[in-house]
């Protein structure tokens, strides 16, 4: 369990700032390699994004909707073997729009029957399509824009590109004017053997995470917000926090990007040019989610494990963060996601944008929060009827809501545009021994994005602390 | 350490990575990524286990040497004369 911040000692090797999945990651990678390492959580639970909350009888998960497979091998080789047994795939995904209707595994192969069958697009078009999005890596070419690679292929056709992109927005909040290889990067991890989630919910794996990250001996306490990280002649120090310096060889500010420059370390420490990339730094969308738990005697029939949902005629990136979206995704939790807890939830999520939220009284933003509620509902109706009689619990989380515990600039859920990856990977070189992980350049996000990002960049500290011995 | 302890070295480090790992069939001189069922988060592991075993500091410039059997011995040859 963790620590109360009392209990830390006056020194470690390395500090990691923020318990989000990159953070915990780098953290165990670090005991791994041999460092005494001290993880700080500012809120009273560990996960950042990666969380659940309890409400009657109901366990609700906030960010667990579908990643792809190589979570598998990365749970194994960067966790162990318990966590990456309780993946499962799910099986059904479920399009619904005024465009088309359509059940898939989200897989290349069953993607390819649709396209090929439902959509009439000719099989070497589709296959030239696979074969140049599988061969995108993060070194090539970034002025192609996802819109402009989906003209190449499929021109004119907004219906297949609502169909390839869609997901991928809910994913991450990129836009079809996102560099193409952000979106070949993710769209193939996806494509390679379909959606999977986490057996046991996100309290389970956080839970067994925790456990991981102690048996290796990282300190780890939470309800310990850092203030500052401390840097002294252009190498990090340490941080202070409760009005307490720690000192470190290294720390990793699994705070956002933003935060990390502007808010947590002295601005002195970074030089003008430097300041000047990190100032054009544009941080992705946030969200809104309606939370709903159905009533103990009543049941969900199988209607899909996840619904990409739309009454817009046509799929465009702005109207899906747009306040009143007529776009949602349902996420349907089944007992089956929890073993022995005999519940059904469903979570609706949509993009949104932080601005739209943020200027509302206490009072308007209750009545902009139940409407919102309302909204959903009446869209839910249409594959769960009388939603709103049948759940006992419903409550929602707007861009404040996620500001509010992640601390995120803007409440943003899927951390920055493309241009955040250099200026995230490249921090160290500016002040030595500080090192930023956490969702940046849209292909480092998601769970397995974090996960992966944790993993390099612990890479990168354990060069830098290695060199200095 | 001599060419074949080097070799003997990186495939001990892929075997723990991938157990499933099939050397039988493996071509030395090409490359590896082909062979075996390894991606870059892979190669970031093998160069990671390079530096906790033998203190070796591999510059991401230098990855691209790790891309076959032959070129790995080659490119850790020297660095590893002493080990």
């Amino acid at each position: 369990m963790p620590v109360s911040f009392s209990q830390a000692d006056d020194k470690y090797d390395v500090i990691v700032i923020g318990s989000g999945l990159g953070g915990l990651t780098s953290a165990n990678r670090l005991a791994y390699c041999g460092y005494r390492v001290l993880l700080l959580e500012y809120h009273s639970q560990l996960g950042g994004l990666a969380t659940w909350f309890k409400r009657n009888g109901h366990i609700f998960d906030v960010s667990l909707h579908g990643f792809p497979y190589g979570m598998v091998k990365t749970c194994k080789k960067y966790w162990n073997k318990e966590i990456m047994n309780s993946i499962v795939q799910l099986k059904d995904i479920v399009f619904d729009n005024p465009q088309f209707h359509l059940k898939t595994t989200f897989d290349r192969i069953d993607f390819t029957q649709k396209l090929n069958k439902q959509f009439k697009i000719p099989q070497s078009t589709i296959d030239a399509f696979f074969t140049r999005v599988a061969g995108m890596n993060f070194y090539d070419d970034q002025s192609m824009t996802t819109r402009e690679l989906f003209e190449e292929f499929f021109p004119g056709r907004s219906d297949v590109h609502r169909l390839l992109m869609e997901p991928i927005s809910y994913a991450n909040g990129s836009t079809l004017d996102d560099p193409a290889i952000t979106y070949g990067i993710v769209f193939s991890n996806f494509m390679n053997k379909g959606v999977f989630t986490f057996e046991g919910g996100t309290d389970k794996l956080i839970g067994m995470m925790t456990t991981e990250l102690e048996n290796n001996g990282v300190t780890i306490c939470t309800n310990a917000k850092v203030e500052r990280i401390v840097v002294d002649k252009g190498v990090v120090r340490g941080i202070e926090c409760q009005g307490r310096m720690i000192e470190a060889g290294a720390v990793v500010s699994n705070s956002g990007i933003t935060n990390t420059i502007h808010n947590l370390t002295d601005q002195d420490a970074f030089s003008s040019e430097f300041m000047e990339k990190a100032n054009k730094i544009r941080v992705n969308n946030s969200s809104c989610q309606v939370y709903m738990g159905v009533k103990k005697e009543d049941t969900i029939d199988d209607i899909g494990d996840l619904l990409f949902t739309s009454t817009v005629a046509e799929f465009d990136s702005t109207e899906l963060r747009d306040f009143k979206t007529g776009s949602k995704t349902f996420s349907v939790y089944y007992p089956k996601t929890r073993p022995g807890h005999d519940r059904y939830t469903i979570v609706a999520s949509m993009n949104s944008n932080y601005s739209d939220w943020e200027k509302f009284t206490e009072e308007e933003y209750k009545k902009e929060k139940e409407d919102l509620i309302q909204r959903t509902l009446i869209d839910l109706d249409r594959y769960f009827p009388n939603a709103r009689e049948r759940m006992d619990w419903i409550e929602a989380a707007t861009p404040r809501t996620f500001n509010r515990y992640t601390l995120h600039t803007q409440g943003t859920s899927f951390g920055t545009k493309f241009e955040g990856l250099d200026v995230s990977r490249s921090i160290f070189k500016e002040v030595n021994g500080l090192f930023h992980v956490g969702s940046v350049g849209i292909i480092m996000s998601g769970w397995l994005g974090a996960i992966n990002y944790g993993v390099i960049v612990s890479n990168d500290v354990d060069a830098y602390m290695r060199s200095k011995d | 350490m001599t060419r074949d302890a080097i070799r003997d070295l990186i495939l001990e480090i892929i075997e723990d990575i991938d157990e499933d790992a099939d050397f039988d069939t493996l071509q030395a001189d090409k490359p590896l990524r082909d062979q075996l069922d390894l991606d870059s988060m892979d190669f970031l592991d093998i160069v990671m286990e390079l530096r906790k075993r033998h203190k070796l500091q591999i510059p991401e410039e230098d990855y691209p040497e790790l891309a076959t059997l032959d070129s790995c011995v080659n490119y850790l040859e020297p660095l590893l004369a002493d080990a």
